[in-house]
């Protein structure tokens, strides 16, 4: 695997891996396990992974430990990966779906059916990010892919279930947004009262069921 | 315990520390001071330790009333700020003797300074700061910004302020007022610099840029010379941090600060290195800027002698209190 490692500054590094989950969690992962001093953060994102460091250190000297460090990890067998299986729960109710009707027709279809098809894909959290515990979710049914709002919202409600361009989300809090809401999930997907303050993590395979208002209304999160 | 009630709090003040390390990952911005550096000279001259919160004050106009006694210090733009009508010169320790009003007017130069009260403020932990998230509303005093009427209890002092006569605890001049006239920010190249044409490349170290109004926490946008990439593709988001510039499509950068986002998907064209970043958010709507570039080495060799003249202000600080 050719790996590109570029400074971010004076305290942080890219590496940049592969554009398949799978193989960039299991870089994160290595780089975690590789424990390179003084580091602060190590964040995944679509195809490459940060690294943060807390004090001055020597990037070039970083980077190449790094490549020897994935050098020695390569002959090991990649664990493969084992997602967490979630269902998340959404309500796809016109007060709650404000652009359900501008996906219809981008899909031509009729909106339950954007609902149906929703529900039909299978997803994948390939990293958090934008705001807190936001998932950036790989697997929206192609038919669905609808370009984003050319104004975003100054204010999406948090739980809305969003698709920007073939991309597709959670809003975890009230936000600005410019992705087009389909319904909106009871869950809450950002707590800072839990000692793991997110409900998804990358790599996690997602599902959407669809529930009534009532049952959103009576949802025990 | 001593408080300060804030008579008057200003158009964005909020409690800051070093931010949240170890949450990027989960989508949390690192947040904490746009200049840690500050904060953390700020929170020395009052025998804190470096990672104490501190007030954020953007632009000035705030007054706030001490109820009892303890010592502060600030750091940042060129600020009027007077004691119980005596001035206080920034980088220096005071101590509040008596209920008093410390008085901040607005800022003759740089947008931003720091005020660390002795003992910090007794607020809760959120994962792992007591920063202000302002865009996820958590942290700091209730997750948003100080509003008037609004009273912080202060932690426990690390000296006895009713004892302690010692007032000649003074940052180098050079540390205590960060703002100046032409803001140069050193930058090293950023990871899509090579996509960038010739023509933007010069022209982003060789002509300045104008702030604009649309300026925050999260970044500071900049209006100048276009700069073109010579391929348009999409990137995917990367990791990106304060002092990331990037270049929106249209053409004009963005300084990136400390409440950015974790990731983003406009190209890097370089990055402020660290020891710029406490200039960077001195920048107010009109400010001029332009880049210069160094090399990676040097920006290291920079960060690593400011954190050495850092420690050595620390032990020269507690040999005083000793």
């Amino acid at each position: 695997m050719a790996l590109e490692i570029l400074p971010l500054g004076d305290a942080a590094l890219v590496v940049r891996g592969s554009n398949s989950l799978g193989k960039n969690l299991a870089l994160a992962h290595k780089l975690k396990a590789a424990r390179l001093h003084a580091v602060q953060d190590i964040v995944p994102a679509f195809a490459s992974v940060g690294i943060f460091f807390e004090s001055p250190c020597d990037l070039a000297a970083v980077t190449a430990e790094i490549r020897a460090v994935l050098k020695r990890r390569a002959a090991q067998k990649e664990k493969p990966l084992r997602p967490r299986k979630i269902e998340i729960p959404v309500c796809y109710d016109r007060e709650f779906a404000l652009d359900l009707e501008r996906v219809a027709r981008h899909a031509r279809l009729a909106p339950n059916e954007v609902a149906k098809c929703h529900q039909s894909g299978r997803y994948h959290v390939r990293c958090l990010g934008f705001t807190p515990g936001f998932p950036y979710l790989d697997g929206l049914p192609r038919r669905l892919a609808t370009p984003r709002r050319d104004t975003p919202r100054t204010s999406v409600p948090a739980g809305s279930v969003a698709i920007g361009g073939a991309q597709s989300g959670i809003y975890p809090l009230r936000s600005p947004g410019g992705w087009n809401i389909i319904g909106r999930t009871p869950l809450r997907l950002f707590d800072v009262a839990k000692e793991r303050p997110t409900l998804l993590r990358p790599g996690d395979e997602i599902r959407f069921c669809a529930i009534s208002r009532q049952e959103f209304e009576q949802w025990e999160v | 315990m001593g408080g300060v009630s804030f008579l008057r709090a200003g158009p964005l003040t909020t409690v800051q520390d070093l931010g949240r390390p170890g949450y990027r990952a989960l989508g949390v911005s690192l947040g904490g001071a746009l200049d840690s550096f500050a904060a953390q000279v700020a929170n020395l001259l009052v025998g804190n330790s470096v990672d104490a919160a501190v007030i954020e004050i953007v632009i000035g106009g705030v007054r706030l009333s001490f109820d009892d006694q303890c010592a502060l210090a600030w750091i940042g733009g060129d600020f009027p700020v007077q004691l119980a009508g005596a001035a206080v010169a920034p980088g220096r320790r005071v101590f509040v003797r008596q209920p008093a009003i410390l008085e901040i007017g607005l800022t003759r130069g740089g947008a931003r300074m720091w005020l660390a009260l002795s003992g910090g403020f007794d607020l809760p932990v959120v994962l792992g700061s007591r920063s202000t998230d302002l865009r996820s509303s958590f942290g700091g005093y209730k997750g948003r910004a100080l509003r008037d009427g609004d009273r912080l209890s202060l932690g426990q002092s690390a000296f006895d302020t009713r004892s302690d006569r010692s007032t000649n605890w003074a940052a180098p001049a050079d540390w205590a007022q960060t703002a100046t006239e032409r803001s140069i920010l050193r930058v090293v190249r950023g990871p899509e610099w090579d996509e960038f044409c010739g023509a933007a490349q010069e022209a982003f170290l060789q002509t300045s840029f104008t702030v604009s109004s649309q300026t925050d926490r999260m970044g500071t946008r900049l209006t100048g010379t276009e700069l073109q990439r010579t391929q348009g593709h999409e990137l995917p988001s990367e990791p990106v941090a304060a002092g990331t510039v990037q270049v929106a499509r249209d053409g004009q950068p963005i300084i990136l600060l400390g409440d950015c986002q974790t990731i983003g998907g406009y190209p890097k064209i370089a990055h402020v290195i660290t020891v710029d970043l406490g200039r960077a958010a001195q920048l107010q709507p009109e400010d001029r800027v332009i880049f210069a570039e160094v090399s990676q080495e040097e920006a290291t060799r920079l960060f690593a002698a400011r954190e050495k003249e850092l420690r050595f202000f620390r032990t020269a600080l507690q040999l005083r209190m000793s």
